[in-house]
């Protein structure tokens, strides 16, 4: 079993999203193990990259603060080593596919295997494109995390069947950001999932509230947030981590309420 | 097994989010039926000539090549089409697609406001709504063009992050696309993007070259020795070196925006300084940092004044076959005011870099040699920039 499958035996899952860098690394390290006491069970670490075109403007906001203040990859795989020595639960890097090309995807995965990080979600690296970082990848030990959309209907079970680690449903049209509703119909992607592949899902884009994530878990085996989290850290700047903490015990409440 | 498509040697293929992907699948569908449909060639063939002006005329310029006392230089005239570029090109075909794709609304990324004047033209004529993302410093550099588009009827969005210009604005349109897709066709405006992007605005733009070729065997009996278009994303250039690719003896010549110059960081020469990458959908070369981070790229040309270059320019420079050469701010304004003055002819500053380097050439050459500009766009729209560059205010 990966590390990150065991993500998913504690119930449904409750996985934050947090930007690295911002705004610093410190922080960053105080935010990720208040959310690893508080019951995150897996965190999808943000690289930033400068043009992040799948993001909303909270997240496209926390990329450009993190730049404007150094960040870069090496100190990324840094902070993660460094956040192994206590750590345990599994993190996944949420990065674009030009921060891996550039580091030479064979030398990013190395390190992620060095450093602890079990898996990787490139949202510009569609099932058509996978395989030039996936072959890497699975070399390493690293899982290369799918993506499914509202609109992937015919792409699900191919996707799906070869799908590692978590799959990702994406839970609406657009980009990352707080929604007020989610109009599509989780539970028919969910169906098709599970008859194509055993690796669990989560639902993300979208999600704020803990109701809302209640019911996306309930629909799928755990539910991702990242925008809420990031206001946040705009919100409270370095002193943000008792409040992301204190945020995930209650939405990691929620859906175990599911 | 990835099936990865749209390859120009190691460049292009497909890398946009999940969201996208049926929509890709489904224009390239549509693309692949409609571009052997005899009435569908019909109607953009007649949207071109009767509406657009074509062909654009092979213009002698026999005053120019006095002056520089070299090769034989001919002007494709793509600044005498409707809309004042060879943008419409594109957008009529596009348009054309989408409407028999059964969509009804077009959005579009603009730099120098070419792109988007014509997009908003075709969504008029062809009764779409439309919606023109532009990065915000490029809504005051020309001014003119926004205000063309919204008479047009369109919607001008201006576009605020990043460096507020041609990239920012092509990441917004792609973000648009991925909300709203059922009736909405991204009209991308260069051989850029995802597959099958590069192809389908490469296949509709040729006719630049598919003239040019016929023109100059029925002017000369010989074809030429060298074509030279600008490169920013790069549709007129490859437009203008299509159909001349297996014409072994004609060199292609790319000229990217140098800004102030290749040895600064204020340049937009992708080919030059930069290295290959993953951006907006495609694998090609990007102006970048060591980390693959976008470079902030800089040009006076509001429409060469981007990171990357369409991927089948980046496999024509890999393989030998097209040279891409860098002119700098200075050398185009040069050639904006030399061409005006010598031929009444006014550039758009995009086109004013092909005419510079052309310049440079055409005097070492002898003048038994002949060489293909293609002026991309008119000038007029550069106007009040140019006198700012010169140190004189004008009001528009």
């Amino acid at each position: 079993m990966s590390n990150i499958r065991a993500a998913f035996e504690n119930g449904k899952a409750f996985i934050p999203f947090i930007t690295c860098g911002d705004p610093d690394l410190e922080t960053t390290a105080k935010v990720v193990r208040a959310a690893a006491e508080n019951g995150a069970d897996l965190i999808e670490l943000g690289i930033p990259f400068s043009d992040p075109t799948a993001e909303g403007p909270v997240i496209q906001g926390a990329n450009i603060r993190a730049l404007a203040g150094g960040v870069t990859t090496d100190k990324v795989f840094e902070l993660v080593k460094e956040l192994r020595r206590d750590v345990k639960i599994p993190f996944v890097f949420m990065t674009y596919a030009n921060v891996v090309f550039s580091y030479d995807a064979e030398r990013f995965m190395a390190r992620c295997c060095e450093c602890g990080v079990d898996g990787i979600i490139l949202p510009d690296l569609p099932f058509e494109e996978k395989e030039e970082f996936s072959a890497v990848a699975r070399q390493y030990g690293v899982d290369l995390i799918s993506l499914i959309a509202p609109t992937s209907e015919n792409r699900i079970a191919m996707i799906a069947k070869e799908a590692e680690g978590f799959i990702y449903i994406v839970s609406s049209l657009g980009v990352t950001g707080v929604r007020s509703e989610i109009t599509t119909n989780i539970g028919d992607i969910v169906k098709v999932i599970r008859e194509n592949t055993k690796v669990p899902c989560a639902v993300g884009f979208g999600i704020s509230k803990p109701e809302q994530a209640q019911k996306m878990a309930a629909l799928s085996d755990g539910a991702i947030v990242g925008s809420a989290i990031i206001r946040i850290l705009e919100k409270y700047g370095k002193d943000a981590a008792p409040y992301v903490g204190e945020y995930v015990k209650e939405m990691k409440e929620a859906v175990d309420k599911s | 097994m990835s099936q990865s498509k749209g390859r120009f040697g190691v460049h292009g293929g497909q890398y946009i989010p999940e969201t996208l992907m049926n929509a890709v699948i489904e224009l390239e569908q549509a693309y692949d039926h409609y571009k052997n449909d005899p009435d569908f060639n019909r109607e953009l063939t007649e949207l071109l000539n009767n509406y657009a002006g074509r062909p654009s005329l092979l213009y002698r310029a026999d005053k120019l090549t006095r002056e520089l006392g070299g090769a034989k230089i001919y002007l494709k005239r793509e600044d005498l089409n409707h809309t004042g570029s060879h943008k419409i090109n594109n957008v009529l075909g596009q348009a054309l697609l989408a409407k028999k794709m059964g969509k009804t609304r077009l959005i579009a990324e603009t730099g120098a406001g070419q792109h988007g004047v014509a997009t908003a033209t075709a969504a008029a004529l062809l009764d779409m709504e439309c919606v023109v993302f532009m990065g915000e410093e490029d809504t005051k550099r020309q001014a003119l063009n926004v205000y063309r588009m919204k008479l047009l009827g369109a919607d001008v969005i201006p576009v605020k992050s990043g460096t507020a210009t041609l990239k920012d604005a092509v990441s917004e349109a792609m973000r648009e696309w991925t909300s709203r897709i059922t009736d909405t066709h991204y009209c991308l405006g260069s051989v850029m993007g995802p597959h099958p992007f590069p192809t389908i605005v490469r296949d509709f733009q040729a006719v630049i070259s598919r003239e040019a070729r016929a023109q100059i065997l029925e002017a000369e009996g010989r074809l030429p020795d060298a074509v030279i278009a600008c490169v920013g994303g790069g549709s007129n250039a490859i437009g203008s070196f299509y159909h001349f690719i297996p014409d072994e003896g004609v060199r292609l010549i790319g000229c990217e925006a140098a800004g102030r110059g290749i040895d600064t960081f204020e340049t937009a020469a992708t080919v030059n300084t930069g290295r290959i990458g993953i951006f907006h959908g495609m694998k090609s070369y990007f102006c970048q940092d060591e980390y693959g981070q976008i470079a902030p790229v800089y040009s006076i040309s509001a429409g060469l004044d981007y990171p990357g270059v369409g991927p089948e320019h980046a496999h024509l420079h890999d393989i030998g076959r097209a040279e891409y050469v860098p002119v700098t701010d200075d050398e185009a304004v040069n050639a904006f005011e030399y061409l005006s003055r010598t031929e009444g002819i006014i550039p758009a500053i995009e086109s004013a870099h092909a005419i510079a380097y052309a310049m440079k050439l055409a005097p070492t050459m002898d003048k038994d040699k002949i060489i293909i500009v293609t002026v991309s766009g008119r000038g007029d729209k550069d106007c009040a920039a140019i006198a700012r560059y010169r140190g004189e205010d004008i009001y528009e």
